[in-house]
């Protein structure tokens, strides 16, 4: 077979052929991923909700609070989890700009008394194998059970109470912070 | 197109004698930057291979249709669009995978290892050769991938597939995870793959 000469008519046909084509598919591929792209979301919500709360039988998802703060552009959400109608806890989304490349998106998840039960780390694009370690347990244990009312969250070289992550200060101190700010909003909020 | 390929040789030669990475040089974006730990160059080739195939398919299929003076944007849609598919893809179902891979997904469009291989190879060759030369590449590029990727996760943070196999507190070489350590593991290992194979082959 020949291949088609270039002439004019010939190439706006060809392309125009192709690019409808290409958009035709990607809208099908479109709609058959929507409903697993929301869900995949969604259920990496719920587990990090499940890591950060005591147990808990309501649907904190369903009863977000959206909190408008000027410390950070979107509003903070705020999960509260019931166990028998009682209040349990709640799991605050903390961020922080600071992060050695940029946003540091955590969840906090505080106990009624205010103390840090545990914490999930949502978003991040920290260096690989360096700010990557906040998502250890060897960082993150320094955490559990402590209250940010009498446990100081920057790290030990800006006079606070954190171990920071060899190599990674900043990481740590946007971390602190972060954590600092989910507490601010849980008690302003409680 | 009466040539007879030897598809034996056609598809060896994506793996050693025109490895896209370690010999011809190809696609350095994702080869660099993806490459932090084995798991991610691994999944960063076979989203490559995926798309390298599909796009070699439909390139050798609608060769005679492009007109030749437009054949590069027409190329470049076909590319594109395969490669939203996977990023919609890996969104959906392998999500852990997609957040790794971030901002390299969509670099894949330029990834001159599939332009390359759509203008040099599959427009000009038949339908099962070009398949074949995409898988050839495609696997040379995985491979290149994840012993690169290997290389630096030893390196620099003492694990291979994220199986640590030093102690929490070990001091590694820090360098190689971050991005002038891609390009010395990438020089020596190029050294190191001529060397062999212009031994073992030649």
């Amino acid at each position: 077979m020949r291949k088609k000469e270039s002439t004019f008519i010939n190439m706006v046909l060809s392309l125009m052929v192709i690019t409808i084509v290409a958009g035709f598919s990607l809208g099908f591929v479109n709609d058959l991923t929507k409903g697993p792209k929301a869900k995949a979301k969604l259920e990496r919500k719920i587990s990090a909700l499940k890591l950060v709360l005591p147990e808990f039988d309501n649907n904190p998802v369903a009863e977000k609070k959206l909190i408008k703060s000027d410390k950070v552009k979107d509003s903070i959400e705020i999960y509260t989890a019931l166990l028998n109608n009682e209040f349990v806890g709640s799991a605050v989304v903390g961020s922080s700009n600071k992060g050695f490349s940029g946003l540091i998106k955590i969840m906090v998840g505080f106990n009624p008394d205010g103390q840090i039960q545990n914490i999930a780390v949502l978003e991040q694009k920290e260096t690989p194998g360096l700010g990557t370690k906040m998502k250890d347990e060897k960082f993150l244990k320094q955490f559990r059970g402590k209250d940010p009312s009498s446990f100081n969250l920057k790290v030990t070289k800006d006079g606070g109470e954190v171990d920071a992550i060899t190599g990674s200060t900043i990481t740590s101190r946007a971390f602190g912070e972060a954590t600092q700010l989910a507490y601010d909003e849980f008690i302003k909020n409680k | 197109m009466t040539k007879n390929i030897d598809q034996k040789q056609n598809f060896l030669k994506g793996i050693i004698k025109e490895n896209p990475v370690f010999i011809m040089l190809l696609g350095m974006c994702p080869t660099l930057g993806v490459t932090s730990s084995a798991f991610n160059g691994l999944g960063m080739g076979v989203a490559t291979l995926f798309v390298l195939l599909m796009s070699n398919i439909v390139v050798s299929l609608i060769k005679t249709q492009i007109p030749s003076k437009v054949r590069i944007p027409a190329f470049i849609i076909i590319i594109a669009s395969f490669v939203t598919i996977v990023e919609m893809v890996l969104e959906a179902f392998i999500p852990f995978l997609y957040e790794q891979l971030g901002i390299f997904i969509p670099l894949i469009v330029v990834n001159c290892l599939i332009l390359g291989r759509a203008e040099s190879f599959a427009s000009k060759n038949n339908l099962w050769s070009s398949i074949v030369d995409a898988l050839g590449m495609g696997i040379g590029f995985i491979i290149a991938l994840t012993v690169l990727g290997a290389t630096r996760e030893i390196l620099g943070s003492g694990s291979i597939f994220e199986m640590k196999f030093v102690s929490e507190d070990a001091n590694t070489f820090i360098l190689f995870i971050l991005p002038p350590g891609a390009f010395i593991a990438l020089a020596y290992l190029s050294v190191l793959f001529n060397k062999i194979s212009i031994k073992t082959f030649s």
